[in-house]
């Protein structure tokens, strides 16, 4: 009998060298006689252990990791194939304590399943969501969503429920969904994980998403910087095709649904939903002023469903277990679980669905094991290249849209960044001024032009020329771009530069207390 | 009042004032612009209103013979009950809105914005210009350019070399003067039907660019001078008004 054996295929073990591995198991069974398969499976998340394989034991899966092809041989020899112990051995992929402790649900699948196989996702639940969805009626799901409180994982928070009311309730057709896979913010990674390691979860949340709005055509926009989740998606789109999961009368039912996809051009800008709708429609990726909504005037001028991946694959567990399931997790307004993404100098990096409510402490420390340099901890950037570097103060501000704003941060797609006590912070306020000079689409003048002139502000902080005209000039830049510019990138780019500035005065050559 | 308001057809409105966006026909909607209240079609912008009410509002990528564009964030107003400062020019007016043109904070953010477009303007081409933008400057308070002093004076990257297109026999481009507002693009498109021009590259590199970089004249350009009328800043203009040849001023030669 095969033994199947898993070896991630996702970008993140791939760089960790998968392949190599992958190759040395085969040439090792070949030399050995063993029968085994070869699953391309996503990754669990947890990166310190990648490359991470598991062996099928007569059902249980059993880990290893992290392995090196080099290692092959010894894994082989210590009958790893029936479950052994071994040096690498992790035991039960399900009882690995940092895995086990998660909530995993918009996860659920994301490791687990192989993502080339939609027998494979169905044997997982896959399409629960959507037969129920087809049963219940469009109403009842855009009612579920409702409840479930599920918001905008792209960063913006927006209720996804009043989105897709919206958009139901608009007169116009035709409709669309687009799926915003365009995942620029450094240290985040969770979309990309859900298309490598979940594509078929992708395309049913798509799916009903389509449904309970009256659109007939998807789109996921998806980076270029993204190869591994473009061939998973173009792979699963043609699958679900050809079984007719998506095409004309899905599921038996009169209803039409069918996705396409597109890849951006290498612009991070085309990850603001209205840039994006320009791109998809063949433009150049400029930002459209609002209004009108998307959800009223999107795509080619129509009514359009615009969310970011995690909050589409978060919707077949909502549509399959009903709002209140999802909403039974969480803390005030932000319900169900989140899937937040460690990175930077970080013990134990990777992705970490949990519900809201825990602190970052938990995260960073519990979850991350503190830095990777073991140096102390000095300061984490939470919520991308735009959000606000917090202080170890402030690390008992639970996982909360609210509780972080009022901590003058965002918690934006989840990424938590991590430095330690080595950082040079006005190095990283240049970078936050930098990103946006590089990232702006040049439409608004505060982005196009106060972004460079960011840069030569802080650049004088650092080598001490006109500093104190310099410091306030820079204040007022920063007032400039927040309440001047067209969208979020200008208008957010002063918040890792003033929270760079007020808590960290002396990397500035400032006074404590002065950069207010 | 009531009956639609046709307006889209009735230029004598506007009386030699640039009214910000296109007339256009709808029903009255009536707001509050400074505490008086205006009848404006549905379908307007807040600029459009706040122009027919006698306001004042700065302004540079809106002209009334262009779709609005929302890019120079200079006609940013303030709306009881919203966040933020909204750009006047791309928010349409609702009944009942009340909107504030002037107060202490939207004369910094105006001054602000207009510090960094003369960041990367060639200084001596400031005092005794006549175009928009210098209109524009006087409205903010910054005639006389930047202050003496001024951080941004020293600023080290600008467009003060940049191109000097003098391929065409009608009209010159200065980019050293263009502020990137894409009223020339737009008209170009939204008037002349030509789409000869775009705007390349992106952020502080982001230029006006005839067809794919190419020269005003090789460029699909049909010479039909839409895009100089449009241009607020002197950066497209006719060069019958140089007879003895256009000269950039020394202190912008590279």
């Amino acid at each position: 009998m095969s033994t199947r054996i898993f070896v991630p295929g996702d970008a993140m073990s791939l760089a960790l060298g998968a392949d190599d591995v992958a190759v040395a198991i085969t040439a090792e069974a070949t030399s050995r006689g063993r029968d085994v398969t070869l699953v391309r499976n996503g990754s669990h998340g947890l990166f310190w252990l990648e490359p991470m394989i598991e062996i099928d034991v007569r059902g249980t899966r059993y880990a290893y990791g992290p392995v090196t092809a080099d290692d092959v041989a010894s894994l082989f020899d210590a009958g790893a194939l029936e479950g052994a112990d071994h040096p690498l051995a992790l035991g039960r992929t399900s009882e690995i304590p940092a895995l086990a402790s998660q909530t995993r649900l918009t996860f659920q699948r994301v490791g687990v399943v192989d993502p080339r196989s939609l027998d494979d996702f169905m044997m997982h639940g896959g399409y629960a969501g959507l037969r129920r969805a087809l049963e219940v009626g469009a109403e009842q799901i855009l009612t579920d969503v409702e409840t479930s409180g599920l918001r905008g994982r792209g960063g913006a928070a927006f209720p996804t429920g009043i989105k897709w009311r919206t958009v139901a309730n608009a007169p116009a057709t035709p409709k669309y969904v687009v799926a915003n896979a365009d995942e620029g913010d450094s240290g985040t990674f969770s979309d990309r994980m859900v298309m490598e390691g979940d594509p078929f979860g992708l395309i049913e949340g798509m799916t009903i998403a389509g449904f309970a709005v009256g659109a007939s055509h998807g789109v996921v926009y998806i980076r270029s910087e993204y190869p591994q989740a473009i061939d998973a998606m173009r792979h699963a789109v043609a699958a679900a095709q050809e079984s007719g999961w998506l095409g004309a009368g899905i599921g038996g039912f009169r209803f039409d649904f069918d996705v396409e996809i597109r890849v951006g051009a290498g612009a991070y800008i085309c990850g603001e939903e209205t840039s994006m709708l320009e791109s998809i429609e063949g433009k150049r990726g400029m930002v459209r002023p609002k209004p009108p909504l998307p959800a009223i005037e999107g795509l080619y001028g129509k009514p359009t469903v615009v969310n970011n991946v995690v909050t589409i694959a978060s919707v077949p567990y909502i549509a399959a277990q009903g709002g209140e399931a999802y909403a039974a997790h969480g803390l005030g307004r932000s319900r169900g679980t989140l899937p937040v993404q460690l990175a930077g100098n970080i013990a134990r990096g990777g992705v970490v669905e949990v519900p809201f409510g825990i602190t970052l402490r938990e995260l960073v420390e519990g979850w991350g094991g503190g830095t990777r340099s073991g140096r102390p901890f000095r300061t984490a950037q939470v919520g991308g290249p735009l959000g606000a570097y917090l202080a170890d103060h402030q690390l008992d501000t639970p996982l909360d849209y609210e509780a972080i704003a009022a901590a003058g941060g965002l918690l934006g797609h989840g990424g938590i960044v991590v430095f330690d006590d080595t950082v040079d912070m006005a190095h990283m306020a240049s970078f936050a001024m930098a990103f946006c000079a590089a990232e702006s689409c040049g439409k608004c003048t505060p982005c196009r032009i106060g972004s460079t002139r960011g840069v030569e502000l802080v650049e004088n902080l650092r080598i001490g020329r006109r500093r104190e005209e310099s410091h306030a000039q820079l204040l007022e830049l920063c007032e400039v771009l927040e309440q001047g510019s067209l969208c979020a990138l200008g208008g957010l780019t002063p918040m890792p530069v003033r929270s760079a500035m007020t808590l960290f005065p002396e990397d500035f050559g400032l006074a404590a207390g002065s950069a207010r | 009042m009531s009956g639609r308001m046709i307006w889209s057809e009735v230029r004598d409105l506007r009386d030699g004032v640039d009214l910000g966006t296109p007339p256009r026909d709808g029903e009255p909607v009536t707001l509050r612009i400074d505490g008086i209240d205006t009848t404006v079609p549905a379908g307007s912008s807040v600029l459009l209103a706040a122009t027919a009410a006698g306001a004042t509002v700065p302004k540079l990528c809106a002209t009334d013979t262009l779709e609005c564009f929302g890019s120079c964030r200079v006609c940013l107003v303030e709306i009881e009950g919203r966040r933020g400062y909204p750009a006047s020019c791309t928010t349409p007016v609702e009944a009942g809105m009340d909107v504030r043109t002037q107060s202490e904070q939207l004369t910094k953010l105006r001054r602000g914005v207009v510090e960094l477009y003369l960041s990367d303007y060639p200084a001596d081409d400031i005092v005794g210009g006549w175009s928009e933008f210098h209109t524009t400057l006087a409205q903010v308070g910054l005639a006389d350019g930047l202050p003496e002093g001024h951080v941004y004076r020293d600023a080290e990257h600008h467009h003060h070399d940049g191109v000097l297109d003098e391929s065409n026999p009608y009209f010159l481009f200065d980019q050293a003067k263009c502020i990137v507002c894409s009223r020339c693009v737009r008209a170009c498109e939204e008037i002349q039907g030509t789409f000869a021009l775009t705007i390349d590259g992106r952020g502080f590199s982001s230029k006006v660019s005839p067809s794919q970089a190419e020269s005003f004249l090789s460029s699909e350009c049909v010479s039909c001078g839409a895009c100089v009328q449009a241009c607020p800043s002197d950066a497209l203009i006719e060069k019958r008004l140089f007879p003895e040849g256009y000269h950039r001023a020394d202190s912008r030669q590279a």
